[in-house]
């Protein structure tokens, strides 16, 4: 898996916000790599850090408020180092992102036609007419309805679900090499959901596209994740491929989140839960975030932070049970 | 058995008015001829999507709305002006739990204050009144030491939800309706608050009424369940039943339109296209034909009926009815 350069690579990431009161260390240290045309499923709760990481990728944070070390690469480009005008390019044409809320991410006050128009002549310096043609073609690509119509319509006048799709439309009017989703079927009702992920997994196959996608939802993350990454306090806690995170979770709060995830079978019975609440992100504890919600936690856990292990080829976990072999995951 | 609460034909429209003369423009049929009921003990969950009128059901049922036609009836005593029971005795005997766990308590009470508050204006006295916030608050899991004088805004999401199933119970309700209690919450919260409310159930003798968006949480905390769909019952009936083997085309949908959780079989195919109508004007007859694989003629003309089988499940599907004109029937 090696051979292949990745498109997205990120060293040593870490963002803090400082207010006058208090410094939020919202990213802790995240290392990744992803390959063209893979998916990464960051899977996490609220104020893990999911979002922070994914801003940080496209230069999204804003600079003077916001504190970012380490390196991001994408597509050749170094994000964290490359001036505002540079990051304008590489924003759509390398790297796009979709959001939670298509209502407060397009803009009201022009038509659909109008925003992936102004993208495409903004980047490719085609006239206006083509751009047009271009917008209807991804309009038909997102699959949203009699979409000549559609084209002039205001985002108010389009259904969550349509929204959705012309906000993905817009994300790939340029042919980004990398999408990053943060939650974009959240907002959304599940008959619709499940229509946005089928259609998000078909173009990102179409179109050979890396993909990170960022959902507190395990079901969600199944269904589109090729990796999923697991996030606590700012850092990946376990990483692997999808089938081994999910089926023979390593680290224990991927096991209690998928534990006190709500399945079918056990009906009415007490939820095996994960006590407390998640850390303070102004004073992390200086071992191992979730050592005090964990069950297993021993001194060595709260005295330093744990490493990653690797216990396969692909599937790395912080947790000093692993490195002392008390888990032993086998392969699916 | 009586039935604790018994509702027959609940209905609420709302019009839409606009224009110079603030005439009715639309009418907005939020909930259209909702009937069950709820026996002692139990718990209904109800499912649907956004618009399709479960949560106006739930507030139809506290009267914080009044409605349009119907009756609601508690432990055989019918509710409303010179009935049997009157709102605030309703209120006593029914409570509320809802989504936003911020906006439902004032932020200016510590929370102690917020709970007993219900008893106080219902004529215990403040120190009793206290007393019982206290004893709620280590119901809750919350030590009353820690808690008592603290304010809304120095809680997190899920020690909030508890304050506000506190509250629920400071009136000694016999019924709580769990207005999507769970839904903002993160999932390692949802499950402690789940367990909460499992156990505070047993402990209270309760009975529930869960509106949830989500099919799993639903699944998990009810004996039956109801399905809506633009402000009528689609399906009712014993939710094992309901989950394994849906009868009405839509309930089959929303079921496969669940992330499958298993990476090994992943959804191909989205069971529906499009979002739910609008629930102004919605379409004639069947209001789910326009998304219905099966919609024929007489889906458009004539509106099913919520018929009940033998197996104690209620479809309103003309599919299901012999002689009812549809081809499958």
């Amino acid at each position: 898996m090696s051979s292949i350069v990745p498109v997205v690579s990120v060293e040593g990431l870490r963002v803090r916000f400082t207010t006058p009161d208090a410094t939020v260390s919202a990213v802790n240290g995240v290392d990744f790599a992803l390959e063209p045309g893979r998916v990464l499923g960051i899977l996490g709760e609220s104020g893990s850090g999911k979002t922070v990481t994914l801003r940080a990728l496209i230069g999204l944070l804003p600079r003077g408020h916001s504190h970012v070390e380490g390196r991001i690469t994408v597509a050749g480009h170094e994000i964290t180092k490359i001036s505002e005008a540079e990051l304008r390019e590489v924003r759509g044409t390398k790297i796009a992102m979709i959001f939670q809320e298509p209502m407060t991410a397009l803009d009201p006050v022009f038509t659909i036609g109008e925003q992936i128009a102004e993208t495409i002549v903004r980047h490719e310096g085609v006239s206006r007419a083509d751009a047009y043609r271009r917008a209807l073609d991804l309009l038909e690509m997102v699959q949203i309805p009699s979409a000549v119509r559609r084209l002039n319509s205001y985002p108010h006048e389009m259904s969550g679900g349509m929204r959705q799709r012309a906000m993905i439309a817009v994300a790939l009017s340029c042919r980004p090499a990398v999408l990053l989703a943060d939650e974009p079927t959240t907002a959304l009702d599940v008959t619709v959901q499940i229509q946005i992920i089928v259609l998000l997994r078909q173009l990102q196959r179409e179109l050979g596209m890396a993909v990170v996608f960022v959902t507190h939802d395990v079901g969600v993350a199944v269904e589109v994740a090729d990796r999923i990454a697991v996030m606590y306090a700012g850092r990946f806690v376990e990483t692997g491929p999808t089938e081994t995170v999910i089926c023979s979770p390593a680290h224990p709060y991927t096991a209690g989140l998928l534990a006190s995830t709500v399945l079918g079978a056990a009906q009415g019975q007490r939820l095996d839960t994960i006590p407390g609440t998640p850390p303070d992100m102004t004073s992390l504890p200086p071992g191992c975030s979730f050592a005090p919600r964990c069950r297993f936690a021993e001194t060595g856990c709260h005295r330093a932070l744990p490493p990653e292990f690797a216990l396969a080829s692909d599937h790395a976990v912080r947790c000093l049970r692993v490195a002392a072999g008390e888990i032993a995951v086998a392969e699916p | 058995m009586r039935p604790l609460l018994a509702v027959d034909g609940l209905t609420k429209h709302f019009p839409l008015r606009g224009g110079p003369l603030n005439r009715t423009k639309a009418v907005v049929q939020a909930v259209d001829d909702v009937s069950f009921e709820v026996g002692a003990g139990e718990t209904l969950g109800i499912v649907g999507e956004s618009g399709c009128g479960k949560s106006t059901t739930a507030r139809l049922l506290m009267h914080l709305v009044p409605l349009d036609h119907g009756t609601i009836a508690f432990d055989g005593k019918a509710v409303g002006a010179g009935a049997g029971l009157s709102r605030r005795d309703l209120h006593r005997q029914m409570q509320m739990v809802f989504q936003d766990s911020y906006a439902s308590l004032n932020p200016r009470l510590p929370v102690a204050m917020s709970i007993a508050f219900g008893p106080l204006v219902h004529g215990l006295a403040k120190s009793a009144s206290l007393a019982r916030a206290r004893d709620l608050l280590q119901a809750v899991g919350l030590d009353p030491m820690l808690f008592a004088n603290r304010y809304p805004h120095e809680l997190s999401g899920g020690q909030r939800q508890r304050i506000n199933v506190a509250r629920a119970l400071a009136l000694e309700p016999r019924l709580v309706i769990l207005d999507e209690a769970v839904s903002a919450l993160d999932k390692s919260i949802e499950a402690q608050v789940l367990n909460l409310l499992i156990d505070i159930k047993e402990q209270f003798d309760l009975t529930y009424i869960f509106i949830s968006h989500d099919l799993n949480v639903v699944r998990f905390i009810s004996d039956r369940v109801l399905v809506m769909y633009l402000g009528k019952v689609v399906e009712l009936g014993p939710v094992d039943r309901i989950y394994r083997e849906p009868r009405h085309p839509y309930t089959k949908a929303l079921l496969s339109a669940m992330p499958s959780m298993d990476p090994r079989r992943r959804t191909m195919d989205a069971p529906l296209s499009g979002d739910p109508p609008n629930p102004i004007n919605p379409p004639s007859g069947c209001r789910f034909r326009t998304r219905c694989p099966f919609a024929e003629a007489v889906c458009a003309d004539v509106p099913p009926t919520l018929t009940m089988g033998h197996d104690g499940r209620a479809v309103a599907c003309h599919m299901l009815v012999s002689g009812s004109g549809h081809r499958r029937a």
